[in-house]
């Protein structure tokens, strides 16, 4: 769904952006004409009144936008492979039969040879976040893995057979 | 003594003391605007310490005090916030001009002063003051508000509306009959479209006429062109103070923002010479007998304010809340209502005007203020809570 953005002019100050959430709070940046900018948050029973506002510097105003933005961009993971054009998120399980069972992930070589990165292991459950080269693979172990399709295409047949 | 030593410690020690004053309320979080005048009127005309040697230098620097207020004010608005405002806000600021001008012009005619200084006392219970405003707004933390924008509106049209309110009043008060009037107003109107004109279509161009970067002659150079075409301004009977603002609004971008900074240390200092200056030409003694009529007009003038707030706030769709903030927080009066004084009386007006004007803007730039806070308070919330739930009981 849209977000729904409001501009408004304030002669002599500047301009007024607001943020209108799903449940009908309003958050605002008032952006001065020398550069200054505060972020207000409003009154639940008088919705006009800001409760406060908080000036920010340049830097504080970058840190608070690196982290929304941070904080979208990974829920937007789980989604990437809707979103994405040609590129898919797989899970690929490593059966008991596979050669690289019980073998360090750096021997799968699936970076250099497929372009695939490998974001996550689950095991019996748990997630292991990016795990490392030297991590040791075991049979039944569920590898998440982000790519093209033909890259992981590729990637599953190395690890169900060994070949490439 | 010789007489520029005089001056000189006459100045210094009245700067000095403002300065103080001005600590003062600013320690007590209202406009220094009321301190000048009282200081004006403590040192003037039948004050208690007459200045001597430095009326001149007062009289000099108040018209530069006016120029560079209304210069700044048009520094602050863009050409396309001007028209913008007045394409959206014309019937908020007609609702403004009618409950506000009309009290004072009654009001003068009541006292039986005629129909010039109807015209000035109408300007002067008219007109908001967008300085104190601009600031209590930023105190009280609301600029985001969602009134704010229709205060702000209302400012901006006001401001505009002096652009032909003060050529009509010049034209008036040097005794011109109505033809010449029409002239200085079609003269007025004709200048504004022009320099509105121009801003929209070729504001780069008038500001390219100054570099931003180097500022000493920047600062020279605005200060030059905004006192050359005051003065012609003048010389045509457009009145000073348009031309400045006129110079303000097609200065922009670059220009304009760097010019706001060079130049809002010397408005300050030449504002309160202005203030000052006003009130040392009131005489003291002359107050007592217009305090009644001020402080009624005073109370008429806030609540006719609030009305018009209240209601232009209701048709921009703010709550009942946001429309008493909006009501109660343009209540101040202040320069705009001096200058009009100023240019009446100068020109011989009706004597009891400067008084008047005087006592009403102390009370009004005094209260305002205090007012605007009124519906923060807990008891006001409660209040407008009880009465929304009887109604919708």
């Amino acid at each position: 769904m849209a977000v729904r953005v409001e501009k408004v002019d304030l002669p002599g100050i500047g301009f007024r952006h607001d943020v209108v959430t799903s449940n009908g709070r309003r958050i605002s940046v008032v952006s001065h004409r020398d550069g200054a900018r505060e972020i207000a948050l409003f009154d639940e029973i008088d919705p006009d009144a800001s409760t406060d506002s908080i000036p920010l510097s340049d830097q504080e105003a970058a840190a608070l936008a690196d982290l929304l933005g941070n904080s979208v961009s990974l829920s937007q993971v789980n989604a990437l492979s809707e979103e994405t054009v040609g590129l898919y998120t797989e899970h690929l399980l490593l059966s008991a039969d596979s050669t690289y069972a019980n073998r360090p992930l750096g021997d799968t070589k699936a970076r250099t040879r497929t372009s695939v990165s490998i974001v996550a292991v689950v095991r019996d459950g748990s997630v292991i976040p990016s795990p490392k080269p030297d991590f040791v693979l075991e049979a039944g172990d569920s590898i998440v893995a982000v790519g093209t399709r033909q890259g992981l295409d590729k990637l599953a047949k190395i690890i169900a057979d060994g070949t490439s | 003594m010789h007489e520029t030593t005089l001056l000189l410690i006459e100045v210094g020690a009245l700067l000095l003391g403002l300065s103080l004053l001005g600590r003062v309320a600013v320690r007590f979080g209202i406009s220094p605007i009321p301190f000048y005048l009282l200081a004006g009127l403590v040192f003037g005309h039948g004050g208690f310490v007459p200045l001597s040697a430095s009326e001149d230098f007062f009289e000099i620097g108040s018209e530069i005090g006016v120029i560079l207020l209304l210069a700044m004010l048009g520094l602050e608005y863009s050409a396309d916030e001007l028209m913008g405002n007045l394409k959206r806000s014309r019937l908020a600021g007609l609702l403004d001009a009618v409950f506000n001008a009309l009290p004072g012009a009654i009001f003068a005619i009541i006292l039986g002063w005629g129909p010039v200084a109807a015209v000035a006392l109408a300007g002067i219970t008219w007109v908001s003051s967008s300085g104190v405003i601009a600031k209590v707004l930023r105190d009280l933390g609301r600029l985001s508000n969602r009134e704010t924008p229709v205060i702000l509106s209302i400012l901006v049209i006001e401001d505009l509306a002096m652009a032909f309110y003060l050529p009509v009043l010049s034209a008036l008060v040097i005794g011109a009959g109505i033809a010449e009037g029409a002239i200085a107003l079609s003269i007025a109107v004709a200048a504004v479209l022009v320099i509105l004109f121009l801003a929209l279509r070729h504001g780069r161009l008038i500001s390219s006429l100054f570099s931003a970067k180097d500022s000493e002659s920047l600062l020279l150079g605005v200060l030059g062109l905004t006192m050359l075409i005051a003065g012609l301004a003048a010389q045509v009977q457009v009145s000073s103070a348009v031309g400045a603002f006129l110079v303000g609004i097609a200065l922009s971008g670059q220009v304009a923002h760097n010019a706001v900074q060079l130049l809002t240390p010397l408005r300050d200092l030449f504002a309160a010479i202005f203030f000052v200056f006003f009130g040392l030409s009131t005489d003291p003694v002359d107050i007592p007998p217009v305090l009644l009529p001020a402080a009624i007009l005073a109370i008429v003038g806030i609540a006719t304010k609030t009305l018009t707030g209240y209601l232009a706030a209701r048709t921009a769709g703010i709550g009942i809340p946001g429309r008493w903030r909006t009501g109660f927080g343009i209540t101040p009066r202040g320069e705009f209502s001096i200058v009009i004084a100023s240019l009446a009386v100068t020109a011989g007006v009706e004597p009891q005007l400067a008084p008047l004007a005087t006592t009403y803007v102390l009370i009004t730039v005094i209260a305002g203020p205090l007012l605007a806070k009124v519906p923060d308070a807990q008891w006001f919330k409660a209040a407008v809570r009880r009465r929304l739930d009887t109604q919708s009981a």
